[in-house]
């Protein structure tokens, strides 16, 4: 697997080519902790007009700007406030925070940091999910580092600060990827959404104001200090700023994490020469999903000679989104009907049961899902699922059921001849006849 | 998920008030965890803890594990059944020593995931779901671990093993003593 960047110096990812970069002394000489020691001597309003400058939006997938959500938080409010780092990257298709943590848990430390500092907040935790027990393990070592550094704790670098972290361990649920769901996880419950409003930045763990920030989010927290918002901003494009980390996977020569600059172009290079083009040669490349998959499913048209940028717009002109950057390549051996079949049994197993839409619909799509590939299929099951789909679109709690009806829309749509071979002709879209 | 039916959790719920006990190291493990939140915020600590019950005791959470952990937050037994049921990774029955999760989603899945399966569950005769008759290997198939440019691979107990082949299965497989 590859880790590296393209268009631009390694920013996120550059300590993942210096030796032992994950330990605080190798941090400290690659000049880690100066952005948190220039943030301590700043306003908590500079600090965030940097951060709304840089137009850093949201690393988890939803993309909302990060300095807009800093400012909701309430900070002459005398609750306590929390800084929560999302570390549950269970999109499929993204793996891209498992390299920071892995490699430079110290950024994301800092970041918190200097998030602490900022909202007026002494406690964070870093959620991350129950698999990454290895990642959980290596951030207890840094965070003791830290604080017997004097970096976390009481009176932070003398400035009077108090800020300390911990680690929280999830166990197996993609629903706590939700930003609510993950508080209601955090205070021990099931991993439930809750109701917004209020939003966690008013109202989130233990009923106090919260950040909830993706890692990739708040590592970057600490180049945009170093840099300045507008600098950092310039590595990418106006409104898609700074560099993002692309998780790319499946029949591509060279999957991995690529750093890339907001804006880069294009989608067709970067698979066809800089992933080193489709796995098995000869293949032709069928469809991807670009940013996990809770995104529109795209097909080669949409991508070959279409001149796409890797930025949010970019993608959203071209029909689907950019989410966590976690891209899935299909070559044309692969069956899209199966491939949305997949999908969808993911979102039934991780649909959370809580709201109606989402937990009966995603059953039933998986039944017909079912039927159909064991032979079943009937010509009217194309519109009996976007019925479904239409029944949990925007109706479910939260956007989990969103996220389980857009594969499924989109597929059809960009891939009718794949459904009609098993609705239509029964027989799959490689012409092999299903088991009956 | 792996589980039992929701009758068998009643009936444990029920029918055993047996309270499971743990080393004062254990214990100590405990209390490291729950000192992480707020004094009146113990709650927030009960997933870490069925983690370490889990593994304390054999694997699964049984009725005096969760008893204990009841006692030990002051929660209701049921508090504590409710959070352990919603989680995939805590096992409502025994599995066996070597937990092998095999991921099933999308990047995995066109990348050999299915030959993976097959060729563990033949080795082993068992099917997904189910764990070896000496207890040795419970397979279970799994949603997306995160994994995905190392494609196809599988995590036993909380080790990845990354980029699978036939082969490297194998070995992993002779390396479980």
């Amino acid at each position: 697997m590859e880790i590296k960047a393209l268009g631009c110096e390694p920013l996120s990812l550059r300590r993942v080519f210096i030796k032992d970069g994950h330990t605080l002394d190798v941090y400290k000489k690659d000049g880690g902790y100066k952005s948190l020691e220039k943030a301590l001597g700043m306003t908590q309003d500079a600090i965030i007009q940097e951060v709304k400058d840089s137009a850093l939006r949201g690393r988890g997938g939803a993309g909302f700007p990060s300095g807009m959500k800093w400012s909701f938080v309430p900070r002459d409010s005398p609750k306590q406030k929390y800084i929560v780092c999302n570390a549950d990257e269970s999109e499929p298709g993204s793996f891209k925070d498992r390299y920071l943590m892995e490699y430079d848990p110290h950024a994301l430390i800092e970041g918190m940091i200097i998030a602490g500092y900022t909202l007026g907040s002494n406690t964070g935790y870093i959620y991350g999910r129950g698999e990454y027990r290895y990642l959980l393990d290596i951030l207890d070592v840094a965070i003791d580092e830290a604080r017997a550094a004097g970096l976390l704790g009481k009176n932070i670098l003398g400035s009077g600060l108090d800020f300390d972290l911990h680690t929280h361990t999830g166990a197996g649920a993609y629903i706590c990827g939700e930003e609510t769901a993950l508080l209601s996880s955090l205070e021990g419950y099931r991993g439930h959404p809750r109701m917004k409003p209020p939003f966690p930045a008013i109202e989130g763990l233990y009923a106090s104001p919260t950040i909830v920030n993706n890692v990739e989010t708040l590592t970057s927290i600490p180049q945009i200090i170093e840099m300045g918002g507008i600098k950092w901003r310039d590595l990418g494009t106006e409104k898609s700023g700074g560099t993002k980390l692309w998780s790319i996977s499946g029949h591509v020569k060279k999957p991995g994490v690529y750093e890339l600059p907001m804006g880069y172009a294009d989608m067709e290079k970067f698979i066809h020469e800089d992933c080193g083009g489709m796995l098995r040669d000869g293949k032709k490349l069928k469809a991807v999903i670009p940013g996990g998959s809770s995104v529109y499913i795209m097909n080669a048209g949409q991508i070959m000679g279409q001149n796409v940028t890797l930025d949010y717009e970019g993608l959203v002109a071209a029909g689907s989104m950019l989410g966590t950057g976690g891209m899935m390549v299909m070559d044309e051996t692969v069956d899209i009907m199966e491939t949305t079949k997949n999908l969808t049994e993911f979102y039934k197993h991780e649909s959370c049961g809580w709201c109606t839409p989402c937990r009966e619909g995603t059953d039933w799509l998986v039944k017909i899902f079912n039927r159909i590939s064991t032979g079943g299929g009937r010509p009217e099951d194309a519109q009996l699922m976007l019925d479904i789909c239409d029944n949990i679109e925007g109706k479910s709690f939260c956007p989990l059921g969103d996220a389980a009806a857009w594969p499924i829309q989109s597929a059809i749509k960009q891939f009718p001849g794949d459904f009609k071979k098993w609705l239509v002709d029964n027989t799959s879209a490689n012409g092999v006849s299903p088991n009956v | 998920m792996a589980g039992t039916t929701a009758t068998s959790y009643t009936d444990k719920v029920l029918v055993n008030d047996e309270v499971a006990e743990f080393s004062p190291a254990v214990i100590d493990e405990m209390k490291a965890h729950v000192a992480k939140y707020p004094a009146d915020r113990s709650r927030s600590a009960l997933i870490p803890l069925l983690f370490v019950v889990q593994r304390e005791r054999g694997g699964w959470l049984d009725n005096p594990g969760i008893n204990f952990l009841a006692q030990f937050l002051n929660l209701e037994v049921t508090d504590v059944w409710e959070t352990a049921t919603f989680y995939s990774m805590f096992n409502l029955r025994p599995v066996g020593r070597h937990h092998i999760q095999i991921c099933k989603t999308l990047s995995c899945k066109i990348m050999g995931e299915p030959e993976i399966t097959d060729h563990i569950c033949s080795k082993l005769g068992i099917h997904p779901g189910e764990t070896t008759e000496d207890g040795k290997y419970t397979v279970t198939m799994v949603e997306c671990l995160g994994s995905c440019g190392t494609a196809p691979m599988m995590q036993i107990g909380f080790d990845y093993h990354e980029d699978l082949t036939v082969e490297k299965v194998d070995k992993i497989l002779a390396d479980c003593k």
